[in-house]
């Protein structure tokens, strides 16, 4: 690329041939209009809710309010709310993607309306998003808001970090969301194995789109990784033990660590590979000595630790929720914590079971699949513990206790699949094929998402105050299992007949029947989002009915419980104390919980900063002018972003002062606030009659 | 047998979870309620021991089956295997019988009860051959040569495919295995010896072109045959290693030129005058 060139292509590859209705025009066949409505509909759907939103903004003049109580915020909860609002879009998007990829199969005996090109992008996009857009940022979100309340810190570690993480993390998500206006994106499955993703075979923007969006989110959640574990190691509250610690914070210490070690290895090759597209290096390309196995090594160093990165979170809220609904101290706690453990290390010597089909001897397959049926054991093993703290409790049937007995069921069924595809003589069989597909569904749906959805109507109320409407809520999560089975239980079948992943059409008859209830268990999934934007809209309207404002509503056992909801910035008047293990169970039992104090002291906070939001522009831009070759673009990004870092080392004065006065008014307020409500028992938890104060013990029965 | 003992560990979970979940349910005020009790050595050690013991017999049978099922290991028989070597092309899969001099595409007629011994190679991005009905499957990557052993044991047609996705022509990518009679397998040879095009570099370079089947036979002048296959003669072995050595050095990947990555293949393939001999994957 001479400089000529450069200098006569300001815009680099960008054209109006980028536009997504652009072919449509040009050559309007059939087959063109019908894709070309479909992705305008989208990038449309993109740009209104863009411009919507911004006119919302502007109307009712909070420009001011999101930059200063939002964006710039370090404040570890609102960042938490705003990575799980992060989560809630894609989402939506990648559903609605899985709902035209579902349909496009049920009437793809022969053809279908989608072109093959489109499909691609729709299974890349949808796996990208529901990996690093949806499931990273959601778990990402519920451990930033919850964790530090749960170790009793005033915020995590790195409070400016963390909200540059947010913004490396939105500004990958956005690169994926413009991928719909302008240009295409990868077709290369979410994975994006090499040769196929190369210059040679892959010359278009879509690779690009993929390799700088999952750069920025692998940075952004290195960085949240250093975050939550230093936060752990260093931030407890005296006499919070590591083996004192509430179960939800070990698995997300878990994760942590597991993200410091298992990012990387994806920056690498995503690195790698952009070496190879942009520069001409022979990292994984057919020839001069490139491997494409380094790749699929590297990506599952990544990916298969990244499988436990999601649900080790989730199985941390179940161990919580379960607990709580079932009125009792958690079982097996310890083996818990081995388990979790043991599931982390586990899960980095499992990575070669996803390409047992690439010619190894039968002895390292056989041993990767032995050690891949070795995480099977500690799984159990929590199951069976959560079991264990049913029995024998007092179990409410809440929407998140309904979303863990549905997770325990069906993931039990996941579990058996993964087995069997742990073993090599099956997974010839099987591979590539959507068997693969309904497994992975099978332990990702109710195990992360179940989980995130459960934490979500879990904490909602000590984030926002107010419970959500459980009617809508219990809607919702009917819909979610029963959508859930439908739309992946077929998959099996259809696997075992020899249906690959992935293919736009297909010429067996055979398949339809199962396609057609696939397609509506997706439509029901449609539904259960839908249920719960519904239950968002009731509970907001009746949100001075369900107000928590005690703090307490579901008679909770660890500390995130036994302050104000909302809780004030920095979460406690005084750092607790803790002697045991549900802490606040503990203190509720002792009669040492709300309490008034002797004196209040100043508490120093971090001020808010603007290096969050300026990285995730700058990084954006940096993006997008790589992708499409802007390299002017390219080239300021870069240095505002030096210049950033640079600004920010000069900065000294970076925390500011809550006066005890004002800790001590509004502690009082609270205080107060609690003698006017009454303690309500368990039996009136999901009744407006809950303000969030729990009924004592009454002669050791717990009400 | 896998699965068997898979359920046992799920079975004590499908029972007792619904039971304790009405049994100790919050309206059920004479069941008994516990909540301090958190720990029962009993229970720990069941816990842990049931799924440890059951993944260790799992173990056992992994070990045994993935040796008994490796796609490397020649199959147990009287007659000697028939070679095949399978090249993958954007989007059909080429399969040269080296020691019969033909060659097919769309079609993979085999003699039943004879084992197969498949050498595999791509000469653009990594697929994967997959025939259901006869097991087992196995990658195909540029520069590389895997290995496939199969045999059907008795007449039949079955569905074979490209499992890995790779571009617009993936879900065409197809074939039928079409396993006949050792008299019906000699007769298609000789038929096809007789009949077939000639596989030269002409003919090569329009198969490395990135076209679908159809495509390819319309490209080629000809009908696919009733049975959608497209068979070839003066078939060799050299064709195969002349692709391997090719992706391999990069004839037939110069960066830019998507969409007729492969088309240099062929040229290299007639140049290549003195073939080495397939080299095996590392």
């Amino acid at each position: 690329m001479s400089l000529p060139y450069v200098l006569a292509h300001p815009l680099g590859r960008l054209s109006l041939e980028s536009l997504p209705f652009w072919q449509m025009l040009q050559d309007p066949s059939e087959a063109n209009v019908i894709n070309g409505v479909i992705a305008t509909g989208a990038a449309s759907m993109v740009v209104i809710g863009a411009i919507v939103t911004f006119a919302l903004i502007t109307r009712y003049r909070k420009w001011g309010v999101l930059w200063s109580h939002w964006l710039t915020s370090p404040d570890h909860k609102k960042i938490g709310i705003m990575y799980v609002v992060l989560a809630f879009v894609m989402l939506a998007r990648a559903l609605i993607e899985a709902l035209l990829m579902r349909t496009q199969q049920a009437f793809g005996l022969g053809g279908g309306f989608l072109s093959p090109d489109h499909f691609a992008q729709l299974f890349s996009t949808h796996g990208t998003i529901m990996i690093f857009f949806m499931a990273m940022p959601f778990l990402t979100g519920m451990i930033n808001y919850v964790m530090p309340l749960q170790i009793g810190a005033r915020d995590v570690a790195f409070p400016v970090l963390n909200s540059i993480s947010l913004g490396l993390t939105v500004a990958g998500a956005a690169l994926v969301m413009i991928s719909l206006c302008i240009g295409t994106f990868s077709t290369g499955g979410w994975f994006g194995y090499p040769p196929y993703t190369e210059a040679t075979f892959s010359p278009g923007v879509g690779p690009d789109y993929w390799i700088w969006s999952l750069s920025l989110a692998s940075l952004g959640s290195t960085f949240t990784g250093i975050n939550f574990a230093v936060t752990i190691y260093k931030h407890r509250a005296p006499g919070m033990t590591f083996m004192r610690m509430p179960l939800f914070t070990w698995t997300a210490l878990c994760t942590s660590i597991l993200m410091i070690f298992a990012m990387p290895p994806l920056t690498v090759a995503t690195a790698q590979l952009a070496l190879d597209r942009y520069l001409g290096f022979h990292f994984f390309t057919n020839a001069l000595g490139g491997n494409m196995m380094h790749f699929a090594n590297l990506f599952w160093l990544f990916g298969h630790p990244e499988v436990y990165i999601l649900i080790l979170p989730a199985f941390g809220v179940y161990s919580e929720v379960v607990s709580t609904f079932s009125g009792k101290v958690l079982f097996g706690y310890r083996t818990l914590v081995m388990a979790t453990m043991a599931i982390a290390i586990l899960s980095f010597t499992v990575w070669l079971h996803h390409f047992f089909t690439m010619g190894q001897s039968a002895n390292i397959n056989a041993v990767f699949g032995i050690a891949s049926m070795l995480i099977g054991i500690p799984t159990g093993v929590k199951i069976y513990d959560w079991m264990l703290t049913m029995f024998r409790g007092r179990i409410r049937f809440t929407v998140p206790m309904i979303y863990s007995i549905g997770f325990m069921l069906l993931f039990v069924l996941g579990g058996m699949s993964g087995i069997l595809l742990a073993d090599p003589g099956v997974d010839y069989q099987v591979h590539n094929s959507v068997f693969l597909v309904a497994h992975f569904h099978n332990v990702a749906v109710p195990g992360l998402l179940f989980g995130m959805i459960a934490a979500y109507h879990f904490w909602f109320p000590k984030a926002f105050g107010f419970r959500l409407n459980e009617g809508w809520g219990k809607i919702s999560a009917l819909c979610w299992i029963a959508g859930f089975m439908l739309a992946f239980f077929p998959l099996y079948a259809l696997g075992l007949m020899g249906m690959p992943r992935r293919t736009v059409a297909y010429s067996e008859p055979a398949y339809v029947p199962l396609e057609m209830v696939a397609l509506l268990g997706a439509a029901l999934i449609i539904l259960a989002l839908t249920a719960l934007i519904v239950q968002l809209w009731v509970s907001i309207r009746q949100r001075n009915a369900n107000r928590v404002f005690a703090g307490d509503p579901w008679d909770g056992r660890s500390l995130e419980w036994s302050i104000s909801a909302p809780p004030p910035e920095y979460n406690f008047a005084m750092i607790p104390r803790v002697t045991d293990r549900d802490a606040f169970t503990v203190a509720k039992e002792g009669r040492s919980a709300y309490q008034r104090l002797d004196t209040y002291e100043d508490i120093e906070m971090p001020k808010n900063s603007a290096m969050g939001p300026v990285i995730g522009a700058v990084g954006f831009s940096l993006a997008f002018g790589l992708v499409w070759h802007i390299w002017w673009m390219v080239i300021l990004s870069f240095l505002a972003g030096m210049v950033t870092m640079i600004v920010r080392g000069f900065a000294r004065d970076t925390t500011r002062i809550v006066s005890a006065q004002q800790v001590r008014k509004e502690h009082h307020h609270w205080v107060d606030a609690l003698a006017s409500v009454t303690a309500i028992s368990r039996a009136d938890e999901r009744t407006p009659a809950n303000d969030g104060l729990a009924q004592h013990e009454i002669d050791g029965v717990v009400p | 047998m896998v699965a068997l003992l898979a359920i046992f560990v799920a079975l004590p979970i499908f029972v007792l979870l619904p039971w304790f979940a009405w049994r100790y349910r919050y309206g059920a005020k004479s069941s008994r309620y516990t909540p301090k009790w958190a720990f029962s050595r009993t229970l720990e050690v069941a816990a842990w021991s049931g799924p440890a013991v059951i993944v260790a017999l799992l173990a056992v049978l992994v070990w045994r089956s993935t040796h008994a099922l490796d796609p490397y290991k020649p199959l147990a028989s009287g007659t000697p295997a028939l070679r095949v070597l399978v090249i993958g092309y954007d989007w059909k899969w080429l399969f040269i019988y080296p020691d019969l001099g033909v060659a097919s595409i769309g079609v993979l007629p085999l003699p039943a009860g004879q084992p197969v011994a498949m050498q595999l190679t791509s000469a653009t991005v990594m697929q994967s051959l997959q025939i259901p009905a006869l097991g087992s499957q196995i990658y195909a990557m540029g520069g590389m040569v895997t290995q496939l052993h199969l045999q059907a044991d008795k007449p039949g047609r079955f569905m074979g495919e490209n499992t890995m996705y790779n571009g617009d022509g993936f879900h065409e990518q197809r074939f039928t295995a079409v396993a006949m009679t050792p008299d019906a397998f000699n007769d298609w040879v000789k038929h096809t010896r007789a009949h077939g095009m000639a596989l030269d570099a002409s003919t090569l370079k329009l198969i490395s072109e990135p076209t679908t089947r159809a495509q390819l036979a319309a490209a080629l002048g000809q009908r696919q045959a009733s049975d959608g296959g497209i068979y070839f003669n003066h078939a060799t072995s050299d064709i195969f290693s002349n692709v391997v050595m090719a992706t391999m050095n990069g004839a037939a990947a110069e960066p830019q030129t998507a969409g007729l990555a492969a088309t240099s293949t062929a040229t290299h393939v007639v140049l290549n005058a003195t073939p080495p001999s397939p080299e095996q994957k590392p």
